[in-house]
């Protein structure tokens, strides 16, 4: 099956994107990169030292995959500006993850400063992901401004409850012509295989991943699921009914 | 409403009955809750709580790794002066105790900077005695130019400042202010700050506050504990902790618990805080305030840092030295605010958190101007 997602200039065949937040140890990164076979993984600049030789969370990823930066910390457009390029001038690549959060108790996105930091970095020729609150008006916006994805949060960060924004996100999903991937409060294999049964184009887990007893075997689970639920979108699903629905259908006659 | 108000609610508050008359089942059922409430919160401080704190370790730690993962940010304490004029009784640095006193020079302040970068942790906290008219705001603003050179990230705990200054401060790449009230009882708070700026009850208890209005990103608070009754202080300050995360929701608050148990400097603390109660402390604050950084730092020994290191802790000082000017010389033994307990240095403290399956995290901020 020839089913590649396109961002930017790269493609995709494994749907699953990860992070490098959390880990007990960062030795589990690529361990867990390898066992899942991740193409893409955000990294927090604000974490990167490059100063620090070996001890440098960069040098934990592969070559082969995608680095996706991420503007964490950032408390409006002009600090997530900022951090997307020293982050591309340190050599991280021209994709950026917009991270915009002025309330650390939820971790919920600034969509209002995330659409002007969209704006500016895809001017500049940067591959822009926004992580934003799913919302339609503002992901049309979004497209306008250059975004290369929208990356509505499945339910607020780190809390690994499932996607309980499921019917605002499966609306973004049907109207909008980009990428939509899941990003944040994806708990649980099975969601993530939820996610993609409803049509997301990709998700983005980190939490669940770095935090369980075993990440790397999480990180292969993760994966597996994410290839189940995109192949059940792809061969379509039979709509839910809570009736029996006859094998033959019963206006056949009217034929 | 500012904090002082929240205090009010509790001024009349007959907190030894409270404490004295919650079961083992009150606990029980505050610690099930997802959110407490004050009550709940008072009720996994009361001493009847004790009986649960197995199972609020559990769910302490649980939280934690939901939240913060299994990691510990590194911070390393860089002490520049011990001139002082406040007159606390239970400190080292007291302007009444006749010690050597020494204020480093810009150049001596680089030069310890040099060693401290050598250790990796690019997070530094300035500290100083609080002498306004010797460390001046000038002072510590030049040293803080000089710092931000080599640390992304520099917290500041120093004499309380204005709105006005911690925004001249921020500008230059501060990021970070600790503030500890030392005692909530504005009684005890009297006696045993006799003389001095620090006399202030409400200029202190606003401080915190106002370093989250001129926009730091990290405000950490905390009670001395030793001067006052521990379990009104602890309730209090995760009041205070609650009020800070409501009022500043892009303001990280982190919480520490140090306290005085053996004589310092010739004070014999009133009160005790046994590792016991300290662990009940630590664990009831996580369940009140799931995301709030909880501190150690190396007045605690090394043993006991270690085993509460996956209670609740988020956040570390290693390898500190409060000796002024301690760092790029050893031979310097000046009398030091508090006495270290854990003596181990970064190197090991990085390789104890690796043993036991954390990672320690040396860098977390980019400094962007």
């Amino acid at each position: 099956m020839n089913d590649i997602l396109k961002l930017g200039n790269r493609e995709f065949t494994n749907r699953l994107f990860t992070g490098t937040g959390k880990f007990r140890s960062r030795t589990l990164i690529p361990e867990m990169l390898k066992a899942s076979g991740s193409e893409m993984i955000t990294v927090a600049l604000r974490r990167v030292d490059f100063a620090a030789g070996d001890e440098n969370i960069l040098e934990f990823i592969p070559k082969n995959v995608t680095l996706l930066p991420n503007t964490s910390g950032a408390r409006n457009c002009d600090e997530a500006v900022r951090i997307a390029r020293i982050a591309r001038e340190a050599g991280m690549g021209d994709f950026i993850k917009i991270e915009i959060i002025t309330d650390t108790k939820y971790l919920m996105p600034d969509n209002e400063e995330t659409l002007k930091a969209t704006k500016i970095l895809s001017s500049e020729g940067f591959i822009v992901l926004p992580y934003v609150m799913p919302d339609l008006t503002y992901s049309y916006k979004l497209i306008d401004a250059g975004a290369a994805a929208v990356m509505p949060l499945g339910s607020p960060i780190g809390s690994n409850r499932g996607i309980k924004l499921k019917e605002i996100i499966e609306i973004l999903i049907e109207n909008i012509e980009i990428p939509v991937i899941v990003d944040a409060g994806i708990g649980k294999p099975s969601q993530a295989a939820e996610a993609m049964e409803m049509g997301a184009d990709a998700v983005l887990v980190n939490t669940a991943i770095s935090i369980a007893e075993d990440p790397v075997t999480m990180g292969k689970a993760f994966s597996l699921a994410v290839q189940a639920g995109r192949m059940g979108y792809l061969a379509k699903m039979g709509g839910e009914s809570k009736t029996a629905i006859a094998s033959s259908p019963l206006t056949g006659f009217l034929r | 409403m500012s904090f002082s108000d929240v205090l009010k609610k509790y001024e009349n508050f007959d907190f030894d009955n409270f404490f004295k008359n919650v079961s083992e089942e009150d606990a029980g059922s505050s610690l099930d809750k997802n959110k407490l409430s004050e009550t709940d919160l008072l009720n996994l401080l009361s001493p009847a709580a004790e009986s649960k704190l197995e199972k609020m370790a559990k769910r302490s730690h649980d939280m934690t790794v939901q939240y913060f993962g299994r990691t510990v940010s590194l911070y390393i304490p860089l002490y520049i002066s011990n001139y002082c004029s406040n007159g606390c009784i239970y400190c080292g640095f007291c302007a009444s105790n006749k010690i050597s006193r020494k204020m480093l020079t810009l150049d001596e302040i680089e030069k310890e900077a040099e060693i401290l970068k050598q250790t990796g942790i690019k997070h530094v906290l300035v500290l100083t005695g609080e002498a306004e008219n010797i460390t001046s705001f000038d002072y510590i603003r030049s040293t803080l130019i000089l710092l931000a050179k080599s640390f992304p990230s520099i917290s500041i705990e120093v004499f309380p400042m204005s709105v006005e200054q911690y925004s001249e401060l921020k500008a230059i790449g501060v990021d970070g202010l600790t503030v500890y009230q030392e005692v909530y009882d504005r009684d005890i708070y009297a006696k045993v700050h006799p003389y001095g700026r620090k006399r202030d009850y409400e200029w202190r208890l606003e401080c915190p506050e106002r370093g989250a209005k001129a926009g730091f990103r990290l405000v950490n608070i905390g009670a001395l504990y030793g001067l006052a009754d521990v379990r009104k202080e602890a309730f209090i300050n995760a009041l205070h902790a609650k009020y800070l995360d409501d009022k500043y929701p892009d303001t990280e608050i982190a919480v520490s618990f140090p306290r005085i148990n053996s004589s310092e400097g010739g004070y014999i603390p009133s009160h005790r805080l046994s590792d016991k109660t300290f662990v009940q402390f630590l664990t009831a604050f996580r369940l009140f305030l799931p995301r709030v950084g909880i501190n150690v730092s190396t007045r605690e020994n090394a043993e006991f840092r270690d085993n509460i290191l996956t209670l609740g802790i988020t956040r570390m000082s290693a390898g500190s030295n409060t000796a002024v000017g301690g760092y790029s010389d050893d031979s310097i033994n000046n009398v030091p605010q508090f006495d270290i307990s854990d003596s181990r240095n970064v190197t090991e403290t990085i390789e104890m958190l690796k043993r036991s399956g954390y990672q320690p995290i040396l860098k977390d901020w980019e400094l962007i101007k």
